[in-house]
């Protein structure tokens, strides 16, 4: 088991977000983790990052408790996320968005990994010299999964790669989030989009105002009558 | 004439780039965790002070310089990990009030460490004047305009070619993508602090062979200092350094040939103008984000 989360809770302030979430990845899989918009999905992603504090429950990666480690330790280890809204670096070119994903390698073979990356995305390649603030919505979330990618990731963790883009770019994100699964990453995708995360995922999870509610395989779930009711609208 | 005005000139360079050393100190902390440092201006006095009674106790200047710049940082680094770090999650205006306090403290230990006279220090390399156009410079107005060339230099370099320049740059921009991206946010803080503290302590000894110094210079410098920052552009460290400059320049002209009792107010006069009219500076970011 790569990913074991058991009993996880975290709060802000006096309000609990998250009510005890219990989540396993293996290696090499595709996990999808859906839900409602403030079910809790983004908070539990920042708690596995480390950036937002968990209040009780353990999370146990490749056997190791890094329940107090540090975010950079986390990243380190192998955990990288790509966070919801892709949060580039605006003002800083497009490569040095990059060169910062492998920040904690020390320069560890960096030009080829970032030759990697423009293969993946050759448009970043393209603008490997503009600000990142100037990309599209579409080029800034590859420059997201990019920068992660710099960091060579155990565990990927893509919080809403598909928010707000337009249904081209969405099937876009999908597909390479596919190919870097068929790559070997292990990815841990949260998406309000449930169809399309189910749809090329191995497992799911189904999260409602902080709690698990249902756990299957991708497909099962897409079939689930509960599942399609209340997110795929059908 | 000529001679008049280049003598205005050289004066308001040499007094600019002080401000412009510590409104960069200020424009690091701001940048690096949106706080503005009110003891910026103590890092300049204990710069000055310390080298002073360093070299009186018989140190050879370089070293006493060097002792002084790296004994201030020491502060700076202190400041950072045990009053704003141990904050935690306190909001910004308590970390502000918190540098205040640190100025008065910082300010009161001066006191009683060092004493309360002025104190000069020698020109680095003499007194002999030197004629620059109809005007009369000192060897120091050069050395206090070289040391900020070469350090607005340095510091370019660094954060525009190395990796950590650009973690702390990320730092700025966007700390949570930092944090993401496996950048000790915190250590960032106290590199900061460190390196603002070093900068402030450099501007304090380039300036004392030529105005001396005593525990209180502090308050001054770091208000025109501030100054410099607010009209530069909060955040933006190009525009320190030319916010500073042409508040040393606006001062001296005004001092030269409006009168000199006004020289201190025309600062104040400018960060009005600026607050009212241009809140964001000459090179700040404008107050709009993109989501």
């Amino acid at each position: 088991m790569l990913l074991e989360v058991t009993g996880l809770k975290s709060a802000y302030g006096r309000i609990e977000a998250l009510h005890g979430i219990d989540i396993q990845v293996k290696e090499g899989e595709l996990v999808a983790l859906v839900g409602a918009n403030g079910a809790g999905k983004t908070t539990f992603l920042r708690a596995l990052s480390g950036v937002q504090p968990a209040s009780a429950g353990t999370i146990r990666f490749d056997g190791v408790d890094i329940g107090r480690a540090k975010p950079e330790k986390r990243v380190e280890m192998g955990i990288c996320q790509v966070p919801e809204g892709r949060q580039v670096f605006g003002p800083l070119a497009v490569e040095d968005n990059l060169r910062l994903g492998a920040f904690r390698r020390k320069g560890k073979d960096v030009e080829a990994d970032l030759e990697k990356v423009y293969d993946t995305f050759p448009i970043l390649k393209k603008k490997r010299n503009e600000a990142a603030g100037t990309l599209s919505g579409g080029q800034q979330q590859m420059l997201a999964m990019g920068r992660a990618l710099m960091a060579h990731p155990r565990l990927l963790l893509l919080d809403e790669p598909s928010m707000g883009l337009a249904p081209l770019l969405v099937g876009e994100i999908f597909n390479i989030v596919q190919m870097l699964r068929e790559q070997g990453t292990t990815i841990l995708l949260v998406e309000q989009n449930a169809f399309s995360a189910l749809a090329i995922a191995d497992r799911g999870y189904v999260i409602e105002t902080g709690s698990i509610v249902l756990t299957d395989t991708g497909e099962a779930l897409l079939a689930d009558d509960k599942v399609k009711a209340a997110y795929l609208g059908l | 004439m000529l001679g008049e005005f280049m003598q205005y000139l050289f004066s308001g360079l040499t007094s600019g780039a002080i401000y412009a050393l510590v409104g960069l100190g200020f424009a690091l902390i701001y940048n690096a965790s949106h706080v503005i440092n009110f003891a910026q201006g103590e890092f300049v006095m204990l710069g000055g002070m310390s080298t002073v009674f360093l070299s009186a106790a018989g140190v050879p200047l370089p070293v006493a310089v060097l002792l002084a710049v790296a004994a201030t940082a020491v502060v700076g680094l202190a400041l950072e990990k045990l009053a704003v770090e141990q904050t935690k999650n306190a909001s910004v205006v308590t970390l502000i009030i918190i540098t205040i306090g640190a100025s008065i403290v910082i300010r009161g230990a001066a006191q009683v460490i060092f004493d309360k006279q002025f104190h000069t220090l020698p020109a680095f390399t003499g007194d002999a004047p030197i004629n620059v156009l109809g005007a009369t410079i000192t060897p120091q107005t050069l050395w206090v305009l070289g040391v900020t060339v070469a350090i607005v230099l340095v510091l370019q370099w660094f954060f525009n070619r190395t990796l950590w320049g650009k973690a702390i740059l990320a730092t700025s921009v966007n700390p949570l993508a930092a944090k993401l991206v496996g950048i000790n946010t915190n250590l960032v803080l106290l590199i900061s602090f460190g390196l603002s503290a070093a900068l402030g302590a450099i501007a304090g000894v380039l300036i004392t062979p030529i105005t001396s110094t005593n525990f209180e210079v502090g308050i001054m410098l770091g208000l025109k200092g501030f100054s410099a920052a607010i009209l530069g552009g909060l955040g933006s460290p190009f525009g320190a350094v030319a916010g500073g400059l042409i508040l040393g320049i606006v001062e001296a002209f005004g001092a030269g040939y409006i009168s000199s009792e006004y020289k201190d107010a025309m600062a104040f006069v400018i960060i009005l103008l600026a607050l009212f009219f241009m809140p964001s500076g000459l090179f700040g970011k404008r107050g709009t984000d993109r989501v």
